[in-house]
């Protein structure tokens, strides 16, 4: 489905440019005839490709206001003298290509961004670099839009003084692909997006989400690489997202997830790797997502369920070297493990069926222990906390009795 | 001097215990790691030997050794030698022979199957506690002259290292769990040498799981340089004080 969009977009961009032979094209630069971009966009009709030769540019903001075809050659500068919004688009059709976009303004006040996108509809901004922008690319009611092979670069102190990089604010049907973010307080920012797919993206050592999802729903994000965010990846009050193929990795601290899924309903966790993150995933009023064929790899905790997540069910996935794999905070479970590889599993498989035939329990005594009082952490892998481990396996009381994967795979998956 | 640990060691080479400690070593390390396919799992294993074996092995042993060579020492004080140098040659003796047999035991299956910095920072910690427990074990044993009643203390100190001050820690932690005991913590683990060398280890192996806001503390601590350099020479100081103790009193005890 996804797919057929995307090559509709392809034929209709190559049916508008075949519908423009006779539009013009416009060459900007220190000895054409136009010396400044917004010059030759004034002076441009709807269709026409506007040329521009390698060179800096200090216009304040460019005003992108009909359907033109704005393309760098050899990467142009266009500077906003850490003033300026950088270039606005507000026609549809629009394309902008090949450019190098540097030092916007900063404001708390109103949202500066290196390229922002008005209410239009079919824009493809592609092959860029933004440095040292407030908001990188900015979507504001934009539909079926394309940010491509993009490459984005902040330099956040903090929360406050920095921006989102690729921010999408009530949109439709976008397409986010290849782009590489970091330094932004948020890699890429969802807000009301719906139908929108985001591909191959890297997004790194962002102030606080490496992407960050609120009341999106139905979008799916599929073979990105989220490491080093100093938050990981949120994702919030949503339902029908489909997280595919995606690596969560070095994700550290406190409060600091792969990925962290609040108030998220039917939604499809497959494929992903989790590596060295203090938490891979966090449940927290989750309802009905399905987790399967991901591997979890030397992670703090593989997973955190908090007891209001009901009705998940976690399948097919490989816990390999994790400290915890699972905790929770209650004793109430409403979810579904079933036919995982655990590595601490120490059970038998009399039958031969690939399955061990005693049930494991994924969460250890001592998590618990550690969920009601973190500094306890220190006597982990003692001799005492080792005695509680095996004390609890022969007598449960602590750890809630149902979370129990009945169906625990011999082998490792292979994935 | 060196003719005497010369001596020692000779002895207790040929000593069938040592033997038989360092096969069965050898055995865990080989097996633990040929068995698993996962290196990790492997040196987790090793980490339950290297915390709780290799103490108790250390400190019996070395007691036990101490009172059976009371006859030897006593020929050696009646020649014209240091007290002093007959003690640390002693010392010197059993550690060195205990090294060895922790070196080949376990030293070489991690170096050949897992050599990684956790695997090295394993067997530095099984080295070093292996020379802290023989120092505790010279202090234990000089102090009392009954020999059962020296094992009996051996064996309670090893309890107590390894088992009781984690009771008492955890026991602390839940009683004054309203107040922020992360740096009190620090303090309390540099009082016992399992704990500090378990640390060490963890900051390798669990450093996701460490990350956590307490773990960071343990983790800024512990894992910055000065933080290591410290926690070493508390280390050398476990190593070193029971030592000095021990001495003084042989020097002043009428054999």
């Amino acid at each position: 489905m996804k797919f057929n969009r995307w090559i509709a977009i392809l034929f209709m961009l190559a049916g508008t440019y075949t519908n423009c032979v006779n539009a013009a094209s416009l060459l900007v630069g220190k000895s054409q005839q136009y010396k400044l971009i917004q010059q030759a966009i004034n002076a441009a009709k709807a269709g026409d490709t506007i040329l521009v030769s390698p060179g800096v540019y200090k216009e304040q903001t460019i005003v992108i206001n009909k359907t033109i075809f704005l393309i760098g050659i050899q990467y142009p500068i266009i500077d906003g003298e850490h003033t300026y919004q950088i270039i606005s688009i507000k026609a549809n059709n629009v394309l902008v290509k090949g450019f190098k976009l540097m030092h916007s303004g900063t404001s708390s006040l109103i949202d500066i961004a290196g390229i922002k996108v008005y209410d239009a509809k079919n824009v493809v901004i592609e092959d860029n670099f933004l440095e040292d922008t407030f908001f990188g690319i900015f979507l504001q009611g934009a539909t079926n839009c394309t940010i491509k092979n993009n490459n984005l670069k902040a330099y956040a102190k903090t929360d406050q003084q920095s921006a989102n990089g690729i921010h999408c604010w009530k949109c439709d049907s976008l397409y986010i692909i290849g782009n590489t973010v970091t330094g932004h307080r948020d890699g890429i920012y969802f807000e009301f997006v719906t139908h929108s797919l985001i591909w191959r993206n890297r997004s790194f050592k962002n102030s606080r989400y490496g992407l960050h999802f609120m009341f999106s729903h139905n979008d799916a994000y599929i073979a990105n690489i989220f490491q080093k965010n100093s938050a990981g990846v949120s994702v919030m009050f949503t339902h029908g997202v489909k997280m595919f193929n995606n690596v969560f990795e070095d994700n550290w601290g406190d409060g600091c997830y792969g990925i962290f899924l609040k108030e998220i309903t039917d939604s499809h966790i497959s494929g992903n790797t989790f590596l060295r993150n203090t938490t891979g995933i966090f449940f927290e009023g989750a309802t009905r997502i399905v987790v399967e064929k991901n591997t979890f790899i030397k992670n703090g905790w593989a997973a955190k369920i908090q007891a209001n997540s009901i009705q998940n069910t976690i399948s097919n996935n490989n816990f390999l070297a994790n400290s915890f794999d699972i905790a929770t905070n209650g004793s109430l479970v409403e979810n579904t493990f079933n036919k995982n590889y655990w590595d601490k599993y120490e059970g038998y498989d009399l039958n031969k069926d690939g399955f061990g035939d005693v049930p494991y329990h994924p969460v250890s005594m001592f998590s618990m222990i550690v969920a009601e009082n973190p500094t306890t952490m220190i006597l982990f892998r003692s001799f005492m906390a080792t005695l509680f481990d095996k004390t609890e396996k022969i007598l449960p009381s602590l750890t809630p009795e149902n979370l129990v994967d009945k169906l625990p795979y011999m082998k490792p998956l292979r994935l | 001097m060196i003719k005497i640990i010369k001596y020692v060691m000779a002895d207790i080479l040929r000593n069938k215990i040592i033997i038989a400690y360092t096969i069965f070593l050898l055995v865990i390390g080989m097996s633990v790691f040929n068995l698993e396919d996962n290196t990790t799992k492997g040196l987790l294993s090793l980490l339950n030997i290297v915390l709780i074996v290799v103490p108790l092995v250390c400190i019996i042993f070395s007691t036990i050794y101490v009172y059976n060579s009371a006859e030897f020492v006593e020929l050696l004080v009646s020649q014209p030698l240091q007290r002093k140098h007959i003690w640390l040659s002693l010392f010197c003796g059993i550690a060195l022979a205990l090294v060895l047999a922790f070196f080949i035991g376990i030293g070489l299956p991690v170096l050949l199957y897992s050599f990684s910095a956790t695997g090295i920072i394993l067997v530095a910690v099984g080295l070093m506690l292996t020379v802290i427990f023989v120092a505790i074990a010279m202090l234990a044993a000089v102090k009392t002259r009954d020999k059962a009643k020296g094992i009996g203390i051996a064996v309670l100190l090893w309890l107590y290292f390894s088992l009781l001050f984690d009771g008492l820690i955890l026991f602390i932690l839940f009683q004054f769990s309203d107040y922020p005991l992360e740096n009190f913590m620090l303090f309390l683990s540099t009082l016992n040498p399992v704990d500090i060398g378990r640390i060490f280890i963890l900051l390798k192996m669990d450093v996701s799981a460490l990350m956590g806001y307490t773990g960071a503390i343990f983790q800024n601590f512990f894992g910055t340089l000065p933080g290591m350099i410290t926690a070493t020479i508390v280390m050398l100081l476990w190593m070193v004080l029971p030592l000095y103790f021990s001495l003084r009193i042989f020097n002043r005890k009428d054999l």
